[in-house]
């Protein structure tokens, strides 16, 4: 029994839930091989071969993967899963994109962002939006699985000395076409990663009020997330939101402003080590799972707050 | 044109989940039912589609009991055509669904298949990119915005680090995002013409599909609750306790 393990990268450098993902694969078995599939990406390779956990890597180039299209990597997956137990990814869109076409092709029914090992066959996974566990056994023979990555640590990367197999590319998938990608570059911490997030709902009232949230956020060196009402208003991009149908996010530190906390929101960030909230109303249900509440106007408590950060000299970087 | 979209009838979002004491399911009696948010998109989407062109044909499906055609018909009341009901009891998963599509596929011939990025209660997020592999399609998943143009569609897609754009040929599988339209309700006079539009309906036997489950549900159980914080009276309270007690700043 092995376990492959599809990496996640950029062809330069691995994606940092790939780290959760192998922590995830090596409770499930030992012998974790990785799979790297990519164009000119050498580099990934070398750093998945450091990764002690990583057994072996197999690493496979052509200019069709160049991207990461689902419909060039299943056929490819399949083919290398041959010899193996277990295909695992890190359920992020990635994973999301490419493991249920993997597992169709090999005719096995996904197991969806799992939250824990608890056997080779046997994993606990949120549904209902995190409201329900449920614990699942896959009885088929090959399994397919992504994992949620914020509920695995990441993996120590260095000192590792695995080989590198090469393998050849399978024939392009020509329907589909990448054609651009737009990464929203900011200087701030990622909200999946980030040790700290602040986010804000629609008490914010407008787009320019998120500056408030901005100061705070630039000051404690974190992400910033927003509510679902938040986005749908228009204050802020998308690739902010936290919820259900957004990121999920399990920060030591995640400070909710301005938001009522609708179970949907509460999916995305009810695993936060510690959770403040700041709402006008004390009968909100985000005061039910926050460590700390504050009830106050955030118009006035945010400016205090930053206030109050600016007398700290020991902020973390 | 012909666009075929699948729908399911799952727990109204705003309905608070329950656990079974017995710990073998959820609380499903006199709980109110709804589309899956997602597959409402699904439906808006080409219902606009069609209402921008000329001869397309929009045909809602849905795999369940008995009263998952309630999803076909709300279908319907917004703009489908038609509608075909394939008829399970119990839990179906995502690939079982997706052979059973296929096979609609096979006899429906549509350019494109619409379905929800994601449904509400098992989170799975599969039937639309194992419906692609099953046909050999393209996939567009989690789509916020499509463009038909010839024999083509442009789509961008959400993913984590943002927005990325592909092209594919027809006929294709979309998956949609909850951004991608804002669904339309249905009026009372097309609630009423539904009722007299078609539905064909099936079983998985007559289409010759296997749909045992491969994965048991062992027990489903309440998630570990978080105990109850505390109310803090200033912000320099806050910060002092985060500070100190809790040791996060």
């Amino acid at each position: 029994m092995s376990v492959l393990l599809i990496a996640e990268h950029n062809n330069k450098e691995l994606k940092a839930f790939t780290l959760n993902a192998i922590t995830a694969a090596s409770q499930i078995d030992g012998d974790v091989h990785a799979l790297l599939i990519g164009n000119n990406c050498a580099d990934v390779a070398k750093s998945l071969s450091e990764i002690p956990l990583v057994k072996k890597v197999i690493q496979v180039e052509a200019a069709h993967y160049e991207n990461f299209l689902p419909e060039n990597f299943a056929p490819l997956v399949v083919k290398v899963s041959e010899k193996y137990s277990h295909v695992i990814s890190s359920a992020n869109t990635f994973g999301k994109n490419l493991m249920p076409r993997v597992a169709a092709l090999l005719d096995t029914s996904q197991v969806s962002d799992i939250i824990k090992v608890i056997s080779p066959d046997t994993f606990l996974r949120p549904i209902y939006a995190g409201n329900v566990f449920a614990t699942v056994k896959s009885t088929d023979e090959k399994k397919c699985v992504t994992i949620r990555p914020t509920s695995f640590e990441p993996c120590v990367t260095s000192s590792g000395s695995a080989s590198i197999e090469k393998v050849d590319a399978v024939d392009e998938f020509t329907s589909s076409k990448f054609i651009k990608r737009e990464e929203v570059k900011s200087d701030r911490p990622e909200l999946g990663t980030a040790r700290i997030v602040i986010s804000g709902g629609r008490g914010m009232q407008s787009g320019e009020n998120f500056k408030l949230i901005t100061d705070i956020a630039d000051k404690l060196n974190a992400a910033i997330g927003a509510s679902r009402a938040a986005v749908d208003a228009g204050y802020i991009s998308n690739e902010h939101q936290v919820g259900q149908t957004g990121k999920v996010v399990v920060p030591d530190l995640y400070i909710a402003v301005g938001i009522s906390g609708a179970i949907q929101h509460l999916a995305g960030m009810k695993e936060s080590k510690i959770i403040v909230a700041i709402n006008k109303d004390g009968e909100a249900p985000i005061f039910s799972v926050a460590d700390y509440g504050l009830e106050a106007d955030l118009f006035e408590a945010l400016p205090q707050f930053l206030e109050e950060l600016n007398k700290l000299n020991t902020i973390q970087k | 044109m012909k666009i075929l979209v699948a729908v399911k009838r799952v727990i109204d979002y705003n309905v608070q989940i329950r656990v079974k004491e017995d710990g073998t399911g959820i609380v499903t009696d006199n709980i109110k039912m709804s589309t899956n948010p997602p597959d409402d998109n699904a439906i808006e989407e080409a219902v606009k589609i069609k209402e921008a062109g000329t001869e397309i044909e929009v045909v809602a499906v849905t795999v369940g009991e008995d009263k998952a055609q309630e999803t076909v018909r709300k279908a319907l009341a917004v703009g489908a055509d038609r509608g075909i009901h394939v008829k399970v009891d119990g839990i179906v998963e995502p690939l079982a669904v997706a052979k059973i599509l296929q096979k609609i596929v096979d006899n429906e011939k549509p350019d494109l298949v619409f379905l929800g990025k994601q449904a509400i209660d098992d989170d799975c997020n599969q039937t639309g990119q194992m419906l692609s592999a099953l046909l050999n399609w393209p996939q567009a998943t989690f789509a916020s915005k499509i463009n038909i143009k010839d024999n083509k569609l442009e789509v961008i897609r959400e993913i984590d680090e943002g927005l990325e754009t592909i092209e594919v040929n027809l006929p294709a599988i979309v998956t949609c995002d909850l951004r991608l339209n804002e669904p339309r309700y249905a009026s009372l006079p097309n609630i009423m013409k539904a009722k007299k539009k078609p539905i064909e309906e099936f079983t998985a036997i007559d289409l010759g599909v296997d749909v045992t489950p491969r994965v048991q549900q062992i027990k489903v159980e309440e998630p570990p609750k978080r105990k109850a914080g505390i109310k803090v009276s200033s912000v320099a309270e806050l910060v002092q306790k985060l500070k100190n007690e809790a040791k996060v700043i």
